[in-house]
């Protein structure tokens, strides 16, 4: 049985089970930290970089998604440097690719967009790198668009971990990193997907959608999503 | 040889640059007319899937999108090979009236009211919307008014005023709130008495400008525009019937997959813009024009009470075939006569309630093309999809494009008629530019603050040197 542990969050002092995470300590607590990677059922990644948390006497900045919570931590979840530091990574996945909301399905109904208004973040301060990305709509229901990937893996992961068909993976290097079908096909030629449409509902942007939906039409259900892999947690 | 250059020509949407050849005699020998913007929409639209272009290329425009986004939708209903709901098709229509209302009242009010309230020759910083509110304040207040009467339509039916996604290929995405039609058809008697007032006044005034009248584009032309099968006035739906410059119909109804029979896109130097003529008759001979000029010399009847009175008292005073461009004018106010008539007619219908507004379906052609008139005119949408549904070409003729010859062919006109000198009076300027305000052309299509337009004109001597720039 783990053992019961206290950490201080913002000053709170928060009861937590040894082998939880800051999120997840957090989240108990009823803090809330922004995320764009994390997603409830699977398992973290680490990768977006916007639950990055202040650690009292860590020099660095951690992710909380990933940090193990530990006896005694002194944790600060919102600081002026923190909101610079995610601020930032809003930024540099704005440039990346091509986010163009005003014809965006999911316009309205996006998490980066939600967390970038809600961070503040009215302009980018870098050249957009305006790369040609194609547009994989080979697939009978769903539309993958490349231009709208932050590659924050939760497809990967849903399907991978919940469906249990590992369709994606993440293919490439460094800026060159796409989401790939079945080492690299058209999604329509995969073999293995099940056209259960999960990826699409736990996309937290518009790359994944579903086929002839308009612009601001896509609303999901990732709770949805997190409820099923409740599920599979408790039979396994 | 001395060359005059108006560049970019003031109080339209977008830019342009008019180039004026005097020869040595200080005569007009040539003039011409350059779209110096290409958006490339056509190019980067390749690769998305097809469904989307709607609101893709309702961003070609700020000020006519409704039109870019019903074209659009009419060519992906193609692409599904499906007939809408009869009330979605009510509904868009509906749509396209509020977007005519307000393009039209932004069109005469804000744009072309200085010149016919204040004169041509009026000082050029009072030559403005400002201006009229000063000397007309109760003119002014109507075109702000009516203006914003079809924004409120529009913003009522899509709930939102610029670039709306309620057009969707297949129908509309929601039904109508009864609340909506209510607030709207409340709306409308004001509507109708300020554009009552309006028209009032100007045919009071029409007869003023004889000179401009005779100068303005006054050229035979062939004309083109969406009727009915009765040959009746369409903005959103019929088939497009072109008639010569007599007014004899020399193509009844052109089916819209047809368009490249009788269509032909010359590309002119100096121009990004294309410049289509009817293919049967060739380049340069095939001009046409297209608008409300062209829409109500294509139409015999607009198909509402007040708007054909209108319609009849236009072509009596003006002929059969209204050539001058000066008359796009009037024609606008015909048009936002039946537009509001229209309007009511469509709310009024019990059905236009009805839930069933979309229909549903994949790919089952792989090219569609879709035509509505734009406030300024035709506009034809062509994809080409693959079996997936992914864009693999696109072709857009807008309506400044159908003008492009004829507006060349207008300040021709004009430049001859009242340039005589090597300098360049503010009063010629401003008819030059007028003449292309008269079209109402829509250039790069993006938005601008309405008395924002910079305008520069240069004057070249024969070696193409500039002997007079004005900017504004
Ligand atoms: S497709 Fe969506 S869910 Fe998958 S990595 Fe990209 S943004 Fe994340
Ligand atoms: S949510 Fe923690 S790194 Fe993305």
């Amino acid at each position: 049985m783990p053992s019961q542990i206290t950490v201080r969050i913002d000053g709170v002092l928060c009861t937590a089970t040894e082998g939880q995470t800051i999120f997840e300590v957090a989240e108990a607590n009823g803090k809330v930290i922004p995320s764009l990677c994390h997603m409830e059922g699977v398992s973290p990644a680490g990768s977006c970089r916007l639950c990055l948390v202040e650690v009292a006497g860590v020099d660095r900045l951690l992710p909380a998604c990933t940090t193990p919570a530990q006896r005694g931590m002194a944790v600060t979840t919102t600081s002026d440097r923190l909101v610079r530091h995610r601020r930032l990574a809003l930024e540099l996945m704005f440039v990346e690719r091509n986010h163009v909301c005003a014809v965006c399905v999911s316009n309205g109904h996006c998490e980066l967009q939600a967390l970038a208004m809600s961070l503040g973040v009215t302009y980018v301060r870098y050249p957009y790198n305006s790369p040609r990305l194609p547009v994989d709509v080979s697939h009978p229901r769903f539309v993958l668009d490349h231009n709208r990937c932050i590659l924050c893996s939760r497809c990967v992961r849903v399907c991978d971990e919940i469906e249990g068909a590992h369709v994606w993976d993440i293919g490439g290097r460094g800026i060159g990193s796409r989401v790939v079908a079945e080492l690299d096909q058209p999604w329509g030629d995969s073999q293995a997907c099940t056209s259960c449409g999960k990826c699409v509902q736990v996309c937290p942007t518009g790359a994944l959608v579903e086929k002839g939906y308009g612009v601001e039409e896509m609303t999901r259900s990732n709770s949805a999503v997190a409820r099923l892999a409740m599920k599979k947690g408790a039979a396994s | 040889m001395r060359k005059i250059v108006i560049d970019p020509v003031t109080r339209i949407e977008g830019h342009a640059k008019i180039t004026i050849q005097l020869d040595d005699d200080d005569r007009v020998v040539e003039t011409a007319f350059h779209v110096t913007q290409v958006r490339g929409f056509e190019k980067f639209t390749e690769g998305r899937p097809y469904y989307e272009m709607p609101s893709i290329t309702a961003r070609i425009c700020g000020i006519c999108p409704i039109s870019h986004l019903l074209a659009s939708a009419k060519a992906c209903d193609a692409i599904m090979s499906v007939r809408i709901p009869p009330t979605a098709a009510k509904l868009r229509e509906a749509l396209h009236c509020g977007q005519i209302i307000q393009s039209h009242a932004l069109s005469f009010f804000h744009l072309s009211a200085p010149d016919l309230l204040l004169g041509f020759d009026s000082p050029p910083e009072r030559r403005n919307i400002i201006g009229v509110l000063e000397d007309h304040p109760y003119m002014a207040r109507d075109g702000i008014a009516l203006r914003k009467f079809g924004q409120q339509v529009i913003e009522g039916l899509a709930k939102e005023r610029i670039h709306p996604s309620w057009i969707v290929p297949g129908g509309v995405n929601a039904p109508l709130d009864p609340a909506v039609r209510d607030r709207i058809l409340a709306g409308l008697p004001e509507a109708k008495a300020i554009t009552r007032r309006t028209f009032a006044f100007f045919k009071s005034v029409v007869d003023d400008f004889p000179d401009e009248i005779a100068h303005f584009g006054n050229c035979p032309t062939m004309y083109a525009g969406l009727t009915d099968a009765d040959g009746g006035l369409q903005l959103y739906d019929g088939s497009v019937r072109f008639i010569d410059a007599e007014g004899k119909v020399v193509v009844p109804a052109m089916p819209a997959e047809d368009y490249g029979s009788y269509i032909g896109e010359a590309t002119l130097a100096n121009s990004y813009l294309k410049a289509p003529y009817f293919k049967p008759h060739g380049h340069p001979a095939g001009i046409y024009r297209v608008g409300p000029l062209a829409r109500l010399n294509v139409a015999t009847h607009c198909g509402s009470p007040e708007a054909d009175a209108e319609f009849a008292e236009y072509h009596q005073r003006f002929g059969k075939v209204v050539q001058s461009s000066f008359h796009f004018h009037y024609a606008r106010l015909v048009e936002i006569v039946y537009a509001l008539e229209r309007l009511e007619a469509l709310l009024d219908a019990p059905s236009i309630l009805d839930t069933h507004v979309r229909a549903r379906a994949g790919v089952n052609a792989l090219e569609g093309v879709g035509i509505a008139e734009a406030p300024r005119g035709m506009l034809i949408h062509h994809y080409k999809v693959n079996e997936a549904g992914a864009i693999t070409w696109a072709n857009l003729i807008v309506a400044t494009g159908h003008n492009n010859l004829a507006i060349g062919k207008s300040v021709d006109e004009v430049a001859r008629h009242f340039i005589h000198e090597r300098k360049l009076s503010e009063g010629v300027l401003n008819r030059v530019s007028a003449v292309v305000r008269a079209y109402d052309p829509c250039l790069s299509c993006s938005t601008h603050a309405a008395d924002q337009y910079p305008v520069e004109i240069s004057l070249l001597d024969a070696d193409g040197d500039v002997l007079d720039r004005v900017r504004s």
